[in-house]
């Protein structure tokens, strides 16, 4: 199953690293990343395969919360299936 | 491959604009739970309920969490009770309210519908004994809701019960006058109920209802207003053509909701109710709708012919979206639950009266709207008659909520909390239609051809 995550907050050192070290120890596989930066602002976005994850989506889902927190930046996990109902037919 | 813009557009309408999928209702048929013996009726239904609803809150939340839209409501509607209770030899189902009540709260849900009698063409006696046990349930239980349906286009309308029905009323806000007589707010008089409406006050499940379904009613005001804010100035046919948009990526969620629930909890999938259900949130209205496009204040001339087309739109966008669409669809005008109303209310720019007009428009019909507390019964009766007719003679759901607010009068506020809210009290015309529903007996089915 395909997640959308998505990071947003004030940029600094290493938050991709973190999120990606998190998310290979719980075994999310990331399929494509795009990331920008818009005046100062880190804003990035992961398509991930959660099929071999080690944890439930609860688990993983307070997992990134708590990732978030050590960050200060606020990260989103969702289905990607919210989206696409929304955009395709 | 999903885009950028997508996820954002999709992420700021459930940050920003308050998206969310407004309530999963189990519908749960109670007609096999038939006894003679009140007490073992009241043990049935609360195992089927309880056994049917146990994961209903859990999954509920399970998909909040994993697609990342609050699903604001888990509630249940059940069988009419006048209908499931009819083979208890009791002279009272208020016990019947207590069962419910206490199911509802173990499995966790926020409402249950169906304290209900479909008494269009006349009362059994099982239909007397429920419309006499509404005040004293609504004042004895906090979840459960009631609905009485008293016309229908087919049948017309029975006055016998709509002049009982007023009295009901005023009876429901003296036994809850200490709590904002918040009985009425949990009582709905209808003409054309559906059987398969998620939105409570009036939910209840059919009895040409499978066992047990999942209906999902879906919701947002403000994303129509963000949507309506990026085309201010632009013609109606642009108007329309994003109202349908908005409307159908709205309910696309609603229908992905219904489908995984009804997976998850092994229960087939009912309708989608394409309803704009405002909330007492700022930017969560209709009347912002309205202000949107182009009328001052909710109430001023052009809003019903506003509301009709908001109405009509939503439903053209959100059918696509859906495999089964029912319920109520249509955009809701609860004066309560919406901020912009209070205010219109409050101004004075939005009466009773056009309230009424809007009604033959929209779903659903006099909603959450406060009047003053020495309103007589004869008064609310002529209300809910007028309101019946409109929807007898339309072809459409109406329905009267109505609260009047016991030691209260015009220009005072009553106080709901959550998700009802709060209402300034509205004036009602003072001349009297005693007379008229004295009369008694019934209204007879309308024509249905030489429209005019």
């Amino acid at each position: 199953m395909n997640c959308i995550i998505t990071v947003l907050g004030k940029d600094k050192v290493g938050i991709i690293a973190k999120v990606c070290i998190y998310l290979s120890e719980k075994g999310v596989n990331i399929l494509d990343i795009s990331q920008t930066i818009v005046k100062g602002y880190f804003s990035m976005l992961m398509i991930t395969d959660i099929e071999k994850c080690t944890v439930t989506f609860e688990e993983l889902a307070a997992g990134l919360k708590k990732v978030a927190e050590e960050l200060n930046v606020e990260i989103r996990i969702q289905q990607e299936a919210i989206f696409d109902c929304m955009h395709r037919i | 491959m999903i885009s950028r813009g997508e996820i954002q557009e999709t992420n700021s309408m459930i940050q920003h604009m308050n998206l969310d999928v407004r309530t999963i209702t189990m519908g749960i048929s109670l007609l096999d739970c038939a006894d003679s013996d009140i007490n073992r009726f009241n043990e049935k239904i609360y195992n089927k309920i309880t056994t049917k609803a146990k994961d209903l809150v859990k999954v509920g939340k399970q998909l909040e969490l994993e697609l990342g839209i609050p699903i604001v409501n888990k509630r249940i509607s059940v069988t009419p009770i006048a209908i499931a209770a009819a083979g208890c030899n009791t002279d009272s189902y208020v016990s019947v309210a207590k069962t419910l009540d206490r199911a509802a709260k173990d499995v966790g849900v926020n409402f249950l519908g169906g304290f209900s009698a479909l008494v269009h063409k006349g009362c059994t006696p099982s239909d007397r004994v429920l419309i006499d046990s509404i005040p004293q349930a609504l004042a004895e239980t906090d979840f459960v809701c009631s609905s009485v349906n008293v016309g229908t286009s087919r049948n017309g309308i029975d006055m016998d019960v709509v002049k009982r029905m007023g009295q009901v009323i005023k009876e429901a806000a003296e036994l809850t006058k200490d709590n904002g007589c918040l009985g009425c707010a949990k009582l709905v008089v209808f003409c054309n109920a559906v059987e398969d409406n998620p939105f409570m006050a009036g939910a209840f499940h059919g009895v040409g209802e499978k066992d047990c379904v999942i209906n999902v009613g879906v919701s947002g005001p403000g994303v129509v207003k963000k949507a309506l804010e990026e085309v201010r100035g632009a013609d109606f046919e642009t108007l329309c053509e994003t109202i349908k948009k908005t409307a159908f990526k709205i309910t696309r969620v609603g229908q992905l909701v219904a489908q995984e629930a009804s997976k998850r909890l092994n229960t087939p999938f009912g309708i989608i109710d394409l309803s704009l259900a405002p909330t007492p949130a700022i930017g969560d209205s209709i009347a912002e709708i309205f202000q949107e496009m182009g009328l001052q204040e909710a109430g001023a001339p052009g809003t019903t012919a506003a509301l009709a087309m908001l109405n009509d739109n939503v439903k053209k966008g959100g059918v696509m979206a859906s495999s089964y669409v029912g319920g109520l669809s249509g955009a809701f005008i609860p004066v309560s639950e919406d901020n912009g109303m209070i205010e219109a209310a409050r101004l004075g720019a939005l009466t009773l009266e056009k309230l009424e007009a809007m009604t033959c428009v929209c779903s659903v019909g006099l909603d959450m709207i406060a009047i003053p507390g020495d309103t007589s019964a004869e008064t609310i009766s002529g209300i809910i008659a007028d309101e019946a007719a409109i929807g007898m003679v339309n072809s459409k759901t109406t329905a009267v909520r109505l609260i009047p607010v016991i030691g209260k009068g015009v220009g005072e506020t009553v106080e709901f909390g959550g998700l009802l809210g709060y209402a300034p009290i509205m004036p009602v015309n003072s001349y009297s239609c005693k007379a008229f529903i004295d009369r008694g007996g019934r209204i007879p089915a309308p024509i249905h051809s030489f429209k005019n």
